[in-house]
């Protein structure tokens, strides 16, 4: 089963040394261009964008993501399993339902502005949706639980002793919490960035529903190549540049973290 | 100062409860609102249900949706289980480089997992529809079942299945009375999951759908284009109620009578 997903992967990578023909078939002939026009600025721009947007989502995530878990991990344990369940559920519900849910309350004649409006607090609907800061909100709502499970894991999992001996010896809770449960906790973080920015990066659903033309990513940019314009080819070169992209940032952060790791360790 | 910054914790943990929960009540909410372009509440009404049941490719929708669904989670949990009770007896190595590809489709972005299955499918130049929608499903819940399964036979032990071969049994046999009886809750929680995922899913199947084998998902997409209208959000209320449904079922069966309770989530 492995294989038959191996498989087609080196298949995309072929394709993407291959041509395009002029009815959207594949011509088998080897060339680099694909590659080269990557280098597009159109298409840098676009690349850019993806990872602006993707590294957002993951600080958001942080940020929303740990204070919920810390929360969960201090709670009684059958107490635990409900809040982990809720918070799970969401993450369930098609991405597709859930970026369709804030089109309904953020579109000229959605929620808030109606509300806004009958208030008479605003005249003109506000243009809440189609901007990259629609795109920034579907995205942390739509990957949220990703980076919450894996931290309370680590919270979960870390020795609670040490916690005590910092206060023991003076630490106030701040303190305890930068210098020892953080550092504990970093595979949680680490683990939940992975997971919440490989997912970013390849997203299409969220920026196609909430962002308008303007804010298309480099997952749709794909996903056009394949569908719409038929240039399977170069389709295929940008998902390539686009894994090989994720595969290296997640090679860094694990050498970042096995380095810090093993600092600690001799420390 | 203790209490209230646990208070201040707790209340930001309820808030986040809040911010997940809103978007999806506030859709389930409004597929019950009379009017049709505002967001103003006119009243209450039932009519987008009742025009989704008389849609008839809303109809073909769920149908396929249903076919895909139970044949594919069928398919997935069969393999998923014999994948697991393999792992457990292949040596260490093995497994871990078995588990390892398992994980992929996991962890690789949807949209990848989509065009891979489409270029494998055009390659060997089968057409787009129902069989290609089954064999994506099969592949991208599969792992699913065989983490559930593989969780539920560690917690298992040896002891039984050793007892049981001492007393006579054959392997078959073994695995017949002993294992499949003791893993039979992680097998239906399994298949509950591999179900609701492929009920749900729409990336993949965005990619490797045909024309005739539109499913829920693709048909919500295609309304979302086009722009809001109450019928949407009627389906996407049917969707999510029994997504949600499906989820607890699976994972009460999961936990049933198992000794660790921990989330596969």
């Amino acid at each position: 089963m492995g294989a038959l997903f191996v498989l087609p992967m080196l298949m995309i990578a072929i394709l993407s040394f291959l041509k395009r023909g002029t009815y959207g078939q594949v011509v088998y002939e080897f060339t680099l261009n694909n590659y080269i026009r990557i280098f597009d600025p159109l298409y840098g721009q676009i690349f850019g964008d993806t990872l602006v947007v993707a590294v957002l989502t993951t600080v958001f995530s942080i940020l929303c993501g740990y204070p919920l878990a810390y929360y969960i991990s201090r709670l009684e344990k059958s107490t635990q399993q409900i809040w982990l369940l809720l918070v799970m559920i969401p993450f369930w519900i098609n991405f597709l339902v859930r970026s369709y849910a804030w089109v309904i309350i953020l579109r000229s004649q959605g929620v808030i502005n109606t509300f806004l409006q009958s208030l008479g607090i605003i005249s003109e609907p506000l243009p809440l949706l189609y901007n990259s800061g629609s795109v920034l909100l579907g995205m942390v709502y739509t990957l949220m639980p990703f980076m919450v499970l894996p931290i309370y894991v680590s919270l979960e999992q870390m020795d609670r002793r040490k916690l005590e001996a910092a206060y023991d010896l003076g630490a106030t809770p701040w303190k305890a919490f930068w210098h020892v449960t953080l550092p504990m906790t970093k595979t949680g973080v680490v683990t939940g960035s992975i997971l919440v920015f490989v997912s970013s990066i390849g997203m299409f659903v969220v920026p196609d529903v909430m962002g308008g033309a303007k804010s298309a990513l480099i997952g749709n940019v794909i996903q056009n190549q394949f569908l719409s314009a038929r240039d399977w080819p170069f389709g295929s070169a940008l998902s390539i540049v686009l894994m090989l992209l994720s595969m290296l940032l997640i090679l860094l952060y694990f050498r970042a973290t096995k380095a810090s790791e093993t600092k600690e360790g001799s420390a | 100062m203790k209490t209230l910054r646990r208070n201040a914790l707790s209340g930001y943990s309820w808030l986040m409860l809040v911010f997940l929960y809103l978007p999806i009540l506030i859709l389930v909410l409004y597929s019950f609102n009379d009017s049709r372009i505002n967001a103003t509440w006119t009243g209450f009404t039932w009519k987008w249900y009742v025009s989704l049941f008389e849609n008839r490719q809303v109809m073909q929708a769920l149908m396929n949706s249903l076919t895909i669904g139970v044949i594919s989670s069928v398919i997935a949990t069969v393999l998923g289980t014999a994948a697991a009770l393999a792992v457990k007896h292949y040596s260490l190595r093995w497994s871990n480089i078995f588990n390892g590809l398992m994980y992929l489709p996991i962890v690789i972005p949807e949209i990848m997992m989509g065009l891979a299955m489409l270029v494998l499918f055009s390659q060997v130049q089968m057409e787009l529809g129902k069989v290609t929608l089954i064999l994506a499903h099969v592949t991208f819940s599969m792992p699913y079942v065989m983490v559930i399964i593989s969780g539920r036979l560690a917690d298992m032990g040896k002891e039984l299945e050793e007892a049981s071969q001492d007393l006579g049994a054959t392997p078959w046999e073994t695995l017949r009375y002993v294992t499949l009886p003791l893993i039979m809750p992680g097998i239906i929680a399994g298949f509950l999951m591999a179900f609701t995922l492929s009920l749900d899913d729409f990336i993949i199947s965005f990619f490797v759908a045909g024309p005739n084998s539109t499913t829920l998902p693709l048909y919500i997409y295609g309304l979302v284009k086009r722009g809001v209208s109450p019928e949407v959000n009627a389906l996407s209320t049917l969707l999510i109620v029994s997504t949600v449904l499906l989820v607890v079922v699976a994972e009460v069966f999961r936990r049933k009578d198992s000794k660790n309770n921990q989330s596969i989530f």
